[in-house]
């Protein structure tokens, strides 16, 4: 028989072999162009790695005399204290705003204004929000703080909205059919069944924080990140190293204490 | 009598004593905090006044500006899609150190840990301010940088994937024969390709995000414009790159949920 030829091909996600292997080719085109765009040279990439392995070499070991490395500690306290209060800050701020984005509990207009406010806190990176910041009010950690609340107020409502959304409403109404008003419907339907996930998040956004206080000095707005930059100006790599060094330790400190007290609240 | 009164309360002595403590701590530590970093007392209205200024200092918007911006836009996409494509193929091998079921002993296993921590402990922009030394200011240094950032962020993820996959296909391929790049193949890459795909993907909405404040350092994209407006105080200017940035954002996180949801 003439079919007795069989032939298999692997089954493919899209709908036809040809819808594969034109958007395979799409992408790679893609690729090809921006490594064009951004004038991807091979020899320039290989100077490149090069060139890293003898600034790494620079780097080590990590060096600080005794007085930098006062001002790594000091600094690095003002990042961690600036993280602290921005985080108390901006979930002030949020909980409002996560109540109002929350489609199963707010009018519409509320609703769409509330979740264009988180948009827009989502979109800019911190250093941007961090520049403007010190443009506004000045130097220092002040400009810091608006700008990690800022940043707390797009992740930690988007988070506690999408919480809110999921709760049970037959608790809510229930409250409300005692006679309740919309304040207690909130205190005693809605708030219950948030608070786990309410101290989860907020564990979670201090250490995304203590993160990101760490770098928007780059641009003025308090904490190591200054010293960073000036250590980089003065292409004191040892010292540049130390920072590094002391940003990845305080970072993993905060990221293993978010991830115990998560794990007992979950 | 008192004690026929029955009282109703949610938490018990112990557990309520807990978050008192816990409450004065935090209250404690934000204090101590503010007082360290001795802003003072802020006026509770310059503060809002200096903002309200700025930003009408901003208002309209300078659409004229666009034209300017087009380019160094652009190459903000090319940074962020060459750093994903780059930290992508980094990251599979790092994935493979860094899961317990496939990495070759405890050494490669602890190496692969490192290289993930050291990569996510380090912010998108100090790495740039690194490449921007060795690969020379420009683009490139910026999708090296962001390459450097999202190994970590893939291997990671990738790795805890990979742990999670069905040994029992890896053994029947091995049973058949196969070589170890033809195990990898056809026995781990099927089980994780849609995760692979869809961190990939997640990372990249990440990665316009991040690519857009590498000119700050010299490292190419729309940051650089941006920097220049700020620096020359045109607010109107500056206004238009964020809008414009604003869009972009949106965007690439629609097209991310979207190809998302069809590879879950």
């Amino acid at each position: 028989m003439a079919t007795g030829e069989r032939s298999w091909q692997r089954p493919t996600v899209f709908r036809s072999h040809r819808i594969k292997w034109t958007v395979y080719a799409g992408l790679i085109a893609f690729f090809v162009w921006s490594a064009v765009g951004i004038g991807f040279d091979p020899a320039r990439v290989l100077q490149g790695i090069g060139n890293t392995a003898v600034l790494v070499g620079d780097f080590l070991p990590p060096d600080a005399t005794a007085r930098e490395f006062d001002r790594i500690v000091a600094k690095m306290l003002e990042s961690v204290a600036m993280a602290m209060v921005a985080t108390v800050t901006g979930i002030v701020v949020s909980v409002p705003i996560a109540f109002m984005a929350a489609e199963n509990l707010s009018p519409k207009p509320l609703y769409a204004i509330n979740r264009g406010l988180i948009s827009v806190s989502r979109a800019f990176n911190a250093i941007i929000v961090a520049i403007l910041a010190v443009k506004a009010v000045g130097f220092g950690p002040l400009a810091g703080i608006i700008t990690i609340t800022f940043k707390t107020v797009g992740f930690f409502s988007k988070l506690l909205a999408e919480d809110i959304e999921d709760i049970d409403m037959g608790s809510v109404d229930a409250v409300r059919a005692t006679g309740s008003s919309p304040i207690q419907t909130l205190l005693y339907a809605v708030a219950p069944q948030i608070i786990p996930r309410f101290a989860g998040l907020s564990v979670y956004r201090w250490d995304i924080n203590i993160r990101t206080s760490t770098v928007i000095g780059i641009v003025g707005a308090g904490g190591i990140g200054s010293v960073l930059l000036t250590a980089f100006n003065r292409y004191d790599y040892q010292y540049v190293s130390a920072i590094l060094l002391s940003i990845i330790v305080v970072v993993l400190f905060a990221e293993g204490v978010s991830a115990v007290v998560r794990r007992r609240y979950q | 009598m008192a004690t026929d009164q029955p009282s109703w309360e949610r938490f018990d002595r112990r557990r309520r004593l807990g978050r008192f403590v816990a409450v004065l701590v935090s209250a404690v530590i934000v204090v101590a905090s503010w007082q360290f970093m001795e802003i003072g007392v802020v006026d509770p209205n310059t503060v809002p006044r200096e903002i309200a200024d700025l930003l009408t200092r901003m208002y309209p918007p300078d659409v004229a500006y666009t034209r300017q911006i087009v380019g160094p836009l652009i190459e903000t996409i090319h940074i962020a899609a060459l750093g994903t494509a780059g930290a992508l193929v980094l990251s599979i091998p790092v994935a493979l150190l860094a899961a317990e079921n496939t990495t070759p002993n405890a050494a490669t296993f602890w190496l692969g840990k490192l290289i993930v921590t050291v990569s996510r402990s380090v912010n998108t922009i100090i790495w740039a301010l690194i490449f921007v030394v060795t690969f020379g200011s420009g683009p490139l240094a910026g999708a090296v940088a962001i390459a450097f950032r999202s190994v970590g962020f893939l291997g990671k993820l990738l790795g805890e994937e990979i742990e999670e996959i069905d040994f029992g296909q890896v053994e029947a391929i091995r049973a058949t024969g196969a070589s170890s790049l033809q195990l990898l193949l056809y026995g781990v890459l099927p089980q994780v390709k849609p995760a692979l795909v869809g961190l990939a993907v997640y990372r990249w909405d990440i990665n316009i995000r991040d690519s857009t404040v590498l000119g700050f350092v010299g490292a190419g994209g729309i940051g650089v414009q941006l920097f220049r407006a700020v620096n020359a105080f045109a607010w109107q200017s500056v206004a238009m790159v964020l809008l414009v940035i604003l869009g972009v954002v949106v965007v690439t996180e629609a097209l991310s949920a979207y190809t998302r949801r069809l590879v879950r």
